[in-house]
């Protein structure tokens, strides 16, 4: 079973990086624009794994992850916060909203499938 | 594992052109309403999505001074530090450095700009901070090179003992022990440990509390610090105990050791259990590491694609084939004279209006908005200001009119010169203005607007008009006119585009590179544009500049010179003339002038030009078309017949042949034959010996 992973990020440029990133790591990947887009995308895909933006429009980080823990679900996926900020207050909201992990920008390709790979069950272990 | 980020770097910079423009049109707004909370957040946004970007191309100085800019634009977003109009000038000017940083950048310099560490010092000022903002690359998470491959590392075959206690919440922030064990085995050989002591009957279970505690035997060349990485994740969701064995000392303590009494409360009765769910078996999980070729297509890159350019103007020149095509086939029909409402005739019709409808579609892509180039103006605009010292609002209109692509590139240095021109030259010091009763701010509006199939555009100042007398009479100082020449208003305007009249006495710091009007100019006619100035004393003035919508095509006039068709572009053409005998003049240097209301126009022969023929004495039976030349002087061109006015598809002469004088580029007509599309410019330079003489009588009479 291939991990779905869903990446939410208003920049184009950090889409296509991490569109590259995860493809290349085997991944399926979906991407969304900003917090409503990825709530969309949450419901539509499926994902196994999401990484999200904080600072978005519309709606933000942690509005999506709050949103996302609220819906009704078999399991919690894990949702990783990939951001510029690595201040702890943020952190600790982002962890009160739910998030499962937070990996700080500019991301490193090994780093973040590493962080992946200790959120996300990929498959048969269980 | 490794993504070339260099393939992403020009769309990086695509996405900074972007996130600079919203950035700029937020300050914009910002100017009208400071307290728009909305647009501070799309500002903070822009600057932080290209610092994150940055970020990941290694740009350090670009992600140093985004960093702290957008440092200032939080402190104003969260409602620590007020925008008052200083403060918006300042994050203007970081705006800009800004760009210059993204522009050097993308060069391949990441260096700092003049500006960077004068903007940082002020930037410091309002944030109260010595200057040393805290580097924004300091990851919380260092990234680490996993290399499986190489034993010799110090903690090689160490063996720990890892106990594993979940508290209440880390289930619900969506981590899971087993993933951890997982991730861990990636390290080593790992064995799991399950103690399940704490699970009580199944009416105490709480869903969300993990009553499992896990004891993990580790043995692989990790470290401490890389295993722990392992549970960075939910640090404060567990509690961890690391113990670290000596390497090469054989597993003795495999069973619990050492278990605090209050965690295992009855240790005598129950062993510890391994529970097949915790353990994790090397090799049982299969690895799918190899759809990632089948899921491309679920990349969504948005709602714009990347195409080059070349493929577009390959597009763009079938498309002119096809029209080229399409008038062949007109003219054949035509020929055979069936009736219009016939099947042919009705089918080639729609045919044609479908092949119209491509080529604009087509041309279309080439165009853009000229937006980008109207904000950089309004750098320019702010930079004239602080360098005259005078208050300027720039009001701009029309900037998603599209214009092509290359001619949009072209015209950012003639439009910047005359930007700068009407803050100079054309704004009056505050002072005068408001002792003429005006604002002290000075306007410049820089509009675009579509007219009859052109681009229009027009920047115009709001200062105290061309001073006519001044012009005049530097004019007569350079030699450019007699003091005796009687001129209109309008002719004495259009001398500030003659090459010669902005010099010394005209150059200030600001305008003054040597480059004057006339090059603005030359400039604006090779992209087959006009330009032109009407100014009002004490009103201000206007330079307005005409553009066609794309360079493939042509509005051309098919005429007949000595046998041969050519075409003329319409933009040259000022008006037709039927000369009379009358109104032709010999004169002693041996050329010839036609008069025509307000003066004497030198005749050129173009088949004379060519030398297809010597200059025809009798005028009677040929055409003058009237144009006005690069600098501002007006020509009359002897042509035979004008036969058509249309289209032309412009093909380059230049790279199928070489460069020849008085011709422009070639184009097919309908019957297939070639035609040259001549340069009226070239042609009067090449002509232009003997009639440099006839310049200052063309003005005299």
């Amino acid at each position: 079973m291939t991990l779905q992973v869903l990446a939410i990020d208003d920049s184009r440029t950090m889409r296509n990086l991490l569109s590259a990133t995860l493809s290349v790591a085997g991944y399926r990947v979906s991407l969304a624009e900003d917090g409503e887009d990825g709530l969309a995308k949450f419901d539509e895909s499926d994902p196994d794994v999401v990484i999200t933006d904080i600072n978005m429009p519309r709606l933000d980080g942690f509005g999506f992850i709050e949103a996302a823990r609220s819906r009704a679900r078999s399991r919690v996926v894990p949702i990783l916060v990939l951001t510029t900020e690595s201040a702890p207050e943020l952190k600790a909201r982002a962890r009160e909203a739910g998030a499962s992990g937070w990996i700080v920008k500019p991301f490193d390709e090994e780093k973040l499938v590493w962080a992946i790979e200790r959120v996300a069950a990929t498959g048969g272990s269980s | 594992m490794t993504v070339d980020r260099d393939e992403f770097r020009e769309s990086f910079f695509e996405e900074c052109d972007e996130l600079l423009e919203a950035m700029h049109d937020g300050f914009d707004r910002l100017s009208g309403q400071q307290d728009d909370e909305e647009t501070m957040h799309a500002v903070f946004r822009a600057v932080h999505s290209i610092k994150g970007g940055a970020g990941a191309f290694g740009l350090n100085h670009l992600v140093r001074f985004a960093h702290h800019f957008e440092t200032a634009l939080d402190k104003v977003r969260s409602g620590k530090l007020d925008l008052d109009d200083e403060l918006l000038d300042l994050f203007r000017q970081c705006g800009d450095n800004l760009s210059d940083l993204v522009g050097a950048a993308r060069e391949g310099g990441d260096t700092p700009c003049p500006g960077t560490g004068t903007l940082n010092e002020r930037l410091d000022d309002v944030l109260g901070t010595d200057g040393h903002v805290e580097d924004p690359e300091e990851p919380e998470f260092e990234p680490v090179v996993l290399d499986f491959g190489d034993f010799d590392l110090p903690g090689d075959d160490s063996g720990m003992s890892i106990r594993f206690t979940a508290l209440p919440g880390l289930f619900k922030s969506g981590n899971d022990p087993v993933v951890l064990f997982a991730a861990l085995e990636k390290l080593g050989t790992v064995e799991v440990t399950a103690d399940l002591a704490d699970i009580g009957d199944l009416d105490s279970l709480e869903p969300g509390v993990c009553a499992i505690r896990w004891t993990i035997d580790y043995s692989g060349n990790a470290t401490e610090e890389e295993v722990r990485e392992v549970f960075e994740f939910v640090e404060d969701l567990c509690t961890l105990e690391i113990e670290v064995k000596s390497p090469g000392l054989p597993d003795l303590d495999a069973e619990v050791p050492d278990l605090p009494a209050d965690l295992l409360p009855s240790v005598a009765s129950l062993d510890p259990v391994k529970a097949d769910g915790a353990t994790l078996d090397k090799g049982a999980r299969p690895k799918e590491r190899s759809g990632a070729k089948q899921d491309q297509d679920d990349r969504k890159p948005g709602g714009t694609i990347r195409v080059d350019l070349e493929k577009i103007d390959k597009l763009i020149n079938l498309v002119g084939e096809l029209v080229i095509k399409e008038a062949m086939l007109a003219q054949s029909i035509a020929d055979l004279g069936p009736p219009s409402e016939s099947e042919i005739s009705v089918g080639f019709e729609s045919l044609k209006a479908l092949a119209g409808e491509i080529q604009e579609g087509v041309m279309a892509i080439r165009a853009q908005p000229v937006k980008p180039m109207f904000q950089r103006m309004a750098r320019i605009v702010r930079e004239a200001a602080s360098a005259t010292g005078k208050k300027v609002r720039f009001v701009t209109n029309g900037e998603y009119t599209e214009v092509d692509k290359t001619v949009v590139e072209r015209l950012v240095d003639p439009l910047t010169h005359m930007i700068r021109n009407a803050v100079d030259h054309g704004l009056e010091k505050s002072e005068a203005r408001v002792a003429a009763g005006k604002p002290a701010e000075g306007t410049v509006t820089l509009s675009a607007a579509h007219r009859s199939g052109r681009v229009m555009i027009d920047i115009s100042d709001d200062g105290g008009g061309i001073n006519r007398d001044r012009v005049r009479q530097i004019a007569v100082e350079r030699g450019l006119i007699n003091e005796s020449d009687s001129l209109s208003p309008s002719e004495i305007e259009n001398l500030l585009f003659l090459p010669g009249f902005s010099s010394a006495s005209e150059v200030s710091e600001l305008s003054g590179r040597g480059v004057g009007l006339d090059v603005v100019r030359s400039e604006i006619h090779r992209l087959g544009g006009r330009v032109s100035i009407q100014s009002d004393p004490g009103e201000g003035t206007t330079f307005s500049i005409s553009l066609p919508l794309t360079l493939a095509v042509l509005e051309g006039m098919i005429i007949q010179v000595a046998g041969q068709t050519m075409v003329v572009p319409i933009s040259a053409i000022q008006e037709t003339l039927q000369p009379k005998s009358a109104a032709i003049h010999d004169i002693a240097t041996g050329g010839r002038l036609v008069r025509n209301r307000d003066g004497l126009v030198p005749i050129i022969d173009v088949g004379e030009f060519f030398g297809f023929r010597s200059e025809p004495r009798d005028l009677d039976p040929h055409v003058l078309l009237l144009i006005e030349s690069d600098d501002s002087h007006r020509y009359a061109l002897v042509v035979d017949e004008i036969q058509d006015q249309r289209q032309v598809v412009i093909k380059s002469l230049e790279t199928n042949y070489q460069q020849i004088d008085g011709i422009a580029a070639a184009t097919i007509l309908g019957d297939g034959r070639i035609a040259l599309i001549i340069d009226p410019d070239n042609i009067v330079r090449g002509s232009g010996a003997k009639m440099a003489g006839d310049l200052n009588l063309q003005l005299a009479v």
